[in-house]
C-alpha cells in the first residue's frame, strides 16, 4: 500500500506551480481591490485553496489538510458570517481606499525593493534542494509531524502545543465576551 | 521553464506578503484589512513550508520543523481572526460603521 | 492493439491505486467511473426515496411515469432542465452563479479518496480522512453564499441557520472520527494512520470491525457519527433550514431549474460521502461479514455468491411485479418494460456468477451494500422522526454530542493504552 521511498517523481510540476501561483496572485489582488466584502472573501477562499495545492506540491499533505479544514472551512466561514451580519448597503457607495493610500503604496514599494535586493544577491544555486537526498514520498508525513509534536524522545514541540491550546481557550473566551450585548 | 526551486516559492510568498501589506495600509473596510492580514500570514506559511522542504532535503525525511511551525501559525490565525471579528462586532454595535478611519474616539 | 490490451491487463493486475502508481490515464478512468456511478446512485436515490417514503406512509408513490414509477427520475430531470432560469432582482449575479458550483465541487471532490476496495480508490492520500472532513466542510461556504446572494430574507435566515448547524455538528463528527483513528494505532508498530485504505487494513489486521471494538465504545462513537452525519447533510430530522413548511425551502428558495438540481445532486452526494466515511471507519469498508469467524475457501466461495444472488433477487422481484401488473391493453408497454428491466438485472446477476468477475466484484459489492444500508436509514429517518426545532438542534449538537464525544475519546485512549498504563501504575506502587 505504501510506495517505496524512490517512488515516481511528480508530473508537470512547472505547469501546476505557475497555475496555482497565478490563482493565488489574482486572488490576492481581488481581495485588496474589491468594493464588495463578500467578493473579497470568495477571492480569499480561492487563494487559500490554491495555497493548499501548493502545500501538496511541497510534500506537506498534513499542512494542506489543516489549511483546508481550518482556514478555508473555518476562518472564512467566520468571516462570511460577520460580513453578512454587519453588511450595510451604504458601505458599497463610500470611498474604499483611505486618505493615506499613496503613502501606503510607497511603503509597500520600499518593502518590495528590499525583497528584490535580498533575493537577487544570494547565489541562485544555494536555494535549490540538494538532489539525490530528497524523498518523493508523502506516506509518512502525518506520522513524522506527530512524532515531532508528541514523541517522548524526538518531540520538541509539546510545550508549544499546550500553549497553543491555551491560546485557543483565551480566544474562545475573548470572542464570547466581546460579542455579548451586556457583560 | 526551469525547474521549480525553493526560490520560486519564496518569491511567490514575498509577492503575497506585499499584496497583504498594501491591503492593510490602504483599505478602509476593517473586514478587508483583517483578510489582508490573513494573506500576510499565508505568505509567511508558504515561506516556512518551502524552507521545510529544503531542510528535509538536507537532513532527512523527518526534519519537518517548518511544517509544524506552519500548523501553529494557522492555529494562531484562527484565534486572532475570532477575537478580531469579535472586537469588530462590538465596535459596530456602538458606532454603526466598519471604516478604519472612523475609529477615532481617542483622538485628541 | 495488442500493446494496448497488454497495457490494460498489466494495470488490472497491479496492486496499487492509480494515484500511487502515478498513472494519469487510469486515474482519469477511475474518476469518470466514480462520477457516473455517483450520478446513477443519485438518480436511484431519488426514486427510492419517493417510493420508500410512500410505502412507509401507506401509499404508493409515483406509479404512472414508468412501470412502478421507475422513469420518474428521468421525468424530473427533464423538467428541471427545461424550467425557466430565474435570477431574483438585486441578486449578485456572479455569487448567485458560483454558489451551486461550490457545493457540487465540495460534494464530488470528496470521492477522490473513498476506498471501494484495497486498490480501488482514485488515490490513497496519507491524510485521507482529514481530506474528506475538510472538503465536506467547504460546502458550508457554498450554502452561506447561496443564501446571501439570493437577496431575500428566507434564504438568508435559512443559510445562516443551516451553516451554523453544519459547523456545530462537524465538531462532534471530528471527535467521533478521532476516536476511531485512535483504534487504528493498536498494532505492533504503535502507529496509526489517517489513510482510508489504511483504516480498513487496520480493521482487517485487528480482526474486528471498529464498530464492535472495546464494546461499547465503538458503538457509541458510531452512534455519535451517525447522528452528526444526518445533521451535517441537513436531512430529517435536522432539516429545519430547508423544510418546506418552515422556511419555504431555505437557502435554495430562489434557485430554480438546473441550479436547484445542482444543490439536490450535491446533497445526495454528500449523504453518500459521509455514509462512506461511516462505513470505512466503523463497518469494515469492503470486508465481507465475518472474515475470521467463518474463514476458509468454502466460506469465501459462499460469500462471493452474494452479488449475483442480490441481482437475481432484484430481477425476481421485477418479474413478480410484472406478473401482478393490471392486464389491460394500456399497460402493455409498462409490463414489457418492467419485464425487460427484470431481464437486465437477472442477466447482470448471472454475469456475476462467472469466476473472473466474481473474484473482483466482491469488495465493491460489500462496500456499496453497506452504503446502501445507510441510505435506507436516511430515508427511514425522514419518514419516522419529527423535525427538531432549531434551538433543540443546537442544544443536541453542543450539549449532548460534544461532551459525549470528548468522554468517548478519553475513554478510548485509556482503554487502548491499558497495558502501558497498568505497567506504569505497578511501577509506581512497587
Amino acid at each position: 500500500m505504501n510506495p517505496s521511498l524512490t517512488a515516481n517523481p511528480p508530473v508537470a510540476t512547472p505547469f501546476f506551480f505557475y497555475g496555482l501561483a497565478a490563482v493565488m496572485i489574482i486572488g490576492g489582488i481581488l481581495v485588496i481591490t474589491r468594493k464588495n466584502a463578500v467578493h473579497s472573501a470568495l477571492a480569499l477562499i480561492t487563494a487559500l485553496l490554491a495555497q493548499a495545492g501548493l502545500y501538496l506540491m511541497l510534500y506537506a499533505p498534513f499542512v494542506a489538510g489543516v489549511q483546508i479544514i481550518l482556514y478555508a472551512g473555518g476562518i472564512m466561514v467566520l468571516f462570511l458570517f460577520v460580513i453578512m451580519l454587519i453588511s450595510i448597503e451604504r458601505q458599497q457607495k463610500e470611498r474604499q481606499f483611505n486618505k493615506q493610500w499613496l503613502v501606503g503604496i510607497a511603503a509597500a514599494a520600499t518593502l518590495g525593493g528590499l525583497f528584490i535586493a535580498v533575493y537577487t544577491t544570494t547565489k541562485g544555486g544555494i536555494l535549490f534542494p540538494p538532489v539525490g537526498r530528497e524523498s518523493y514520498v508523502e506516506a509518512g508525513n502525518t506520522q513524522e509531524i506527530a512524532s515531532l509534536l508528541f514523541d517522548v524522545h524526538k518531540g520538541m514541540y509539546m510545550f508549544a502545543f499546550e500553549i497553543a491550546s491555551l491560546l485557543l481557550l483565551v480566544a474562545i473566551i475573548g470572542a464570547v465576551v466581546m460579542a455579548k450585548k451586556r457583560i | 521553464m526551469m525547474e521549480i526551486s525553493t526560490l520560486h516559492y519564496l518569491v511567490l510568498g514575498a509577492a503575497l506578503f506585499l499584496l497583504g501589506v498594501i491591503g492593510v495600509l490602504t483599505r478602509r473596510n476593517v473586514v478587508i484589512v483583517l483578510m489582508s492580514i490573513e494573506l500576510i500570514l499565508n505568505a509567511v506559511n508558504l515561506n516556512l513550508v518551502a524552507f521545510s522542504r529544503y531542510w528535509q532535503g538536507l537532513h532527512g525525511p523527518s526534519a519537518l520543523h517548518g511544517q509544524v511551525f506552519a500548523i501553529f501559525i494557522i492555529t494562531d490565525a484562527a484565534a486572532e481572526a475570532a477575537v478580531g471579528l469579535g472586537i469588530l462586532i462590538a465596535f459596530f454595535r456602538n458606532k454603526e460603521t466598519v471604516n478604519v478611519d472612523e475609529v477615532n474616539l481617542l483622538k485628541w | 492493439m495488442h500493446d494496448f490490451v497488454q497495457y490494460i491487463e498489466s494495470y488490472l493486475r497491479s496492486n496499487q491505486t492509480p494515484g500511487a502508481a502515478g498513472n494519469v490515464f487510469w486515474a482519469t478512468v477511475y474518476v469518470l467511473l466514480v462520477f457516473v456511478g455517483l450520478s446513477v446512485a443519485v438518480i436511484a436515490m431519488n426514486w427510492l426515496e419517493r417510493k420508500i417514503l410512500a410505502h412507509m406512509q401507506v401509499r404508493l408513490g409515483p406509479m404512472r411515469v414508468g412501470p412502478h414509477g421507475l422513469l420518474q427520475p428521468i421525468a424530473d430531470a427533464l423538467k428541471l432542465l427545461l424550467k425557466e432560469d430565474i435570477i431574483p432582482a438585486g441578486a449578485d449575479k456572479i455569487v448567485f452563479w458560483i454558489a451551486p458550483f461550490i457545493v457540487v465541487l465540495a460534494a464530488f471532490t470528496v470521492f477522490v479518496v473513498v476506498p471501494f476496495g484495497p486498490t480501488h480508490a482514485i488515490t490513497d492520500m496519507n491524510i485521507g480522512i482529514l481530506f474528506m472532513l475538510g472538503v465536506s466542510s467547504l460546502s458550508v461556504l457554498g450554502i452561506v453564499t447561496a443564501g446571501w446572494a439570493s437577496n431575500s430574507h428566507y434564504p438568508l435566515i435559512g443559510a445562516l441557520r443551516s451553516s451554523a448547524q453544519m459547523v456545530s455538528y462537524e465538531v462532534a463528527m471530528g471527535l467521533a472520527v478521532v476516536s476511531a483513528i485512535l483504534m487504528t494505532s493498536l498494532n505492533a508498530a504503535n502507529t496509526g494512520t489517517l489513510s482510508m485504505i489504511g483504516i480498513v487494513e487496520a480493521q482487517k489486521q485487528q480482526e474486528v470491525w471498529f464498530l464492535f471494538k472495546f464494546f461499547p465504545l465503538g458503538i457509541v462513537a458510531f452512534t455519535i457519527f451517525a447522528i452528526a452525519m444526518v445533521a451535517e447533510t441537513n436531512r430529517a430530522p435536522f432539516d429545519l433550514p430547508e423544510a418546506e413548511s418552515e422556511l419555504t425551502a431555505g437557502f435554495h428558495t430562489e434557485y430554480s431549474g438546473f441550479r436547484w438540481s445542482l444543490f439536490f445532486l450535491a446533497e445526495y452526494s454528500a449523504m453518500i460521502a459521509v455514509s462512506s466515511i461511516a462505513v470505512t471507519l466503523w463497518m469494515g469498508g469492503w470486508l465481507r461479514p465475518f472474515p475470521n469467524l467463518l474463514q476458509g475457501p468454502t466460506w469465501d466461495l459462499a460469500f462471493s455468491f452474494f452479488p449475483g444472488l442480490t441481482f437475481l433477487l432484484l430481477g425476481g422481484m421485477c418479474f413478480y411485479n410484472t406478473v401482478r401488473m393490471p392486464k389491460h391493453p394500456l399497460f402493455k408497454i409498462q409490463t414489457i418494460g418492467l419485464a425487460g428491466f427484470g431481464a437486465i438485472l437477472g442477466f447482470i446477476g448471472l454475469l456475476m456468477f462467472l469466476p473472473p468477475i466474481r473474484d473482483r466484484v466482491g469488495d465493491i459489492f460489500w462496500f456499496s451494500a453497506k452504503v446502501a444500508g445507510f441510505m435506507y436509514l436516511y430515508i427511514w429517518y425522514r419518514g419516522t422522526f419529527p423535525r427538531y426545532r432549531f434551538d433543540q438542534l443546537m442544544k443536541v449538537g453542543w450539549k449532548v454530542l460534544l461532551p459525549t464525544g470528548l468522554a468517548l475519546l478519553i475513554l478510548t485512549a485509556l482503554v487502548g493504552m491499558r497495558t502501558e498504563l497498568l505497567a506504569q501504575v505497578r511501577e509506581v506502587f512497587r
